[in-house]
């Protein structure tokens, strides 16, 4: 037995007339002060205006929220007592708005104790709307919150299945403003829960089409969008592929590319769509030395190989790489800016907290210690995993 | 042989097994908290049993079977039917996917178990590695 959940999705050019049919008194926007400085904020205001709903801001959210933020987001909505909660922005604003709605309404709980055991009984003060301005975190459509922990340096991955939107926006002019390296960078995070949606152990015949088919939007359209931000067909279709691979992955799980991912963000604050981006191709190669069968469709669906096993895995391994160069994006740690030194002191502490992180146990081949040591040591070097 | 499950017996070979991975031993080297597994009596088991198993720091301290989940203190009880231990056992129920579908029902710390997933999956592998019977 699982479960599937998804909000109600408004999508494609104008969804953000969607606001115009609310009902309620007041609406409690959960941002950060980019997005306000580019006019989106403004551009959501307008429509909640229009139907006569009190409107209010939160936009202390930094990147990689904190603790700290979304229990200072949850005094500002129990000052305001909003009947929506909107949370506008790429995933941070985006989860600390799931966060602050759980500990609005429960006002008792631990941030970090949110867990899909418990006993939530959300939506008893307020409703949630998504809207993304980035395309590939996802979490417009997901129910997990990715917090900070300043002290232990590491991601708590939390959440609960009732704190998914109730509504999700997915207006390509809402993203419309990503600069090139922003649009590649997200665009590779919506690649990477494709891809490990698609392959890590919790996969189902119902989020299987929708990983295939996000993952072949990708590769199509975020080389154009990066290179020409107007395109806005190209725009929108990677808007719709993030959304598509959120709901995959978000009703699956990701895998060993974001546990390792995961730590080099939390370690060397490395962005994190470029970050498990990054790590993708060698956990497709280390998993595919043992099970590739699911690589290999991905691969044939993609259309990089239909030479079927390993072979086809390690072609969309390549294929991979191959996009995030055209992006300019890197391929291997060294890239990114990371001293070897600095690196290497770090590996131990990774290893732990990859292990540590719920997303590993879902690997299409789980690693030993050693395994997933070398791992860290062959992506800062960028080669080829053969063990 | 393979063993009753569940039973004293059972139970000891799955502390044998437990002590003697170095997956397990690494996996939870920092992990302190006592489990009780209550199963549930059902269709497949006529009476509830309790199993106590001591974990400390990658090392199995102690198993037994208790009569009731307060016999011993333990920081964590998991509660399911006794069909569900066993597709638990057999690999075909994810621990941590029956907890959140409450397959299985955890009384404790969710987020303290949900930290060390590396060592819930080398608890799976131990389990599996025990040869049991389940009376069919």
């Amino acid at each position: 037995m699982w479960n599937f959940v998804s909000p109600r999705i408004v999508f494609g050019e104008g969804a953000l007339d969607a606001l115009d049919e609310l009902e309620g008194r007041r609406a409690l926007v959960i941002t950060d002060k980019i997005i306000v400085q580019l006019g989106l904020f403004d551009k959501v205001k307008a429509h909640l205006d229009s139907t006569g709903i009190e409107v209010h801001i939160f936009d202390e959210v930094e990147p990689e929220p904190s603790v700290q933020t979304v229990q200072r987001g949850a005094e500002v909505a129990l000052e305001v007592e909003p009947d929506w909660i909107v949370g506008l922005g790429g995933g941070s604003p985006m989860d600390a708005a799931k966060a602050i709605w759980v500990l609005y309404e429960q006002p008792d709980i631990e941030p970090a104790g949110i867990s899909p055991i418990m006993d939530l009984r959300l939506r008893q003060k307020a409703r949630l709307i998504t809207i993304p301005t980035t395309s590939g975190t996802g979490a417009e459509v997901t129910w997990a919150i990715l917090l900070t922990d300043t002290e232990g340096q590491r991601k708590m991955g939390l959440g609960h299945p009732e704190n998914q939107a109730d509504i999700a926006i997915v207006d390509p002019e809402m993203a419309a403003g990503m600069p090139p390296q922003l649009t590649a960078d997200t665009g590779l995070d919506a690649l990477t829960h494709a891809v490990e949606g698609y392959t890590c152990t919790w996969q189902t015949d119902l989020t299987d089409g929708l990983c295939l088919s996000a993952a072949r939007l990708v590769f199509q359209y975020l080389p154009r969008a990066v290179t020409d931000g107007s395109d806005m067909e190209a725009r929108e279709r990677m808007h719709n592929a993030a959304t598509c691979a959120g709901l995959g992955f978000g009703n699956a799980m990701a895998s060993m590319a974001h546990a390792m991912g995961h730590t080099l963000g939390a370690v060397f604050h490395v962005p994190h769509g470029r970050a498990v981006a990054l790590f993708l191709p060698y956990t497709i190669e280390f998993g595919a030395r043992e099970e590739p069968e699911r690589f290999a469709e991905l691969a044939a669906f993609i259309g990089c190989s239909n030479e079927g096993g390993q072979k086809a895995a390690q072609a969309l391994a390549g294929f991979i790489r191959d996009l995030c160069q055209k992006v300019g994006n890197p391929t291997k740690v060294a890239e990114a800016g990371i001293e070897r030194e600095a690196y290497e002191a770090q590996v131990d502490k990774m290893v732990d907290d990859a292990f540590n992180d719920t997303q590993i146990v879902t690997a299409a081949r789980t690693p030993s210690y050693e395994e997933l040591h070398q791992l860290f040591l062959y992506a800062y070097d960028g080669r080829p995993v053969d063990f | 042989m393979a063993l009753k499950f569940p039973s004293d017996e059972w139970a000891k070979e799955y502390q044998s097994q437990l002590n003697s991975s170095e997956a397990y031993e690494r996996a939870a080297k920092d992990w302190e908290g006592d489990f009780i597994f209550t199963v549930e009596a059902d269709d497949t088991l006529p009476e509830t049993a309790y199993l106590f198993v001591g974990l400390n720091h990658g090392k199995c301290t102690d198993t037994a079977l208790v009569a009731s989940e307060t016999e011993r203190e333990a920081e964590f009880i998991i509660r399911a039917p006794a069909a569900n231990w066993r597709k638990v056992i057999e690999g075909k129920l994810d621990p941590i996917q029956g907890m959140m579908t409450r397959k299985l029902k955890l009384k404790g710390n969710m987020m303290k178990v949900m930290r060390y997933p590396k060592a819930a999956k080398e608890m799976v592998n131990c389990v599996s590695r025990v040869p049991t019977d389940f009376g069919d």
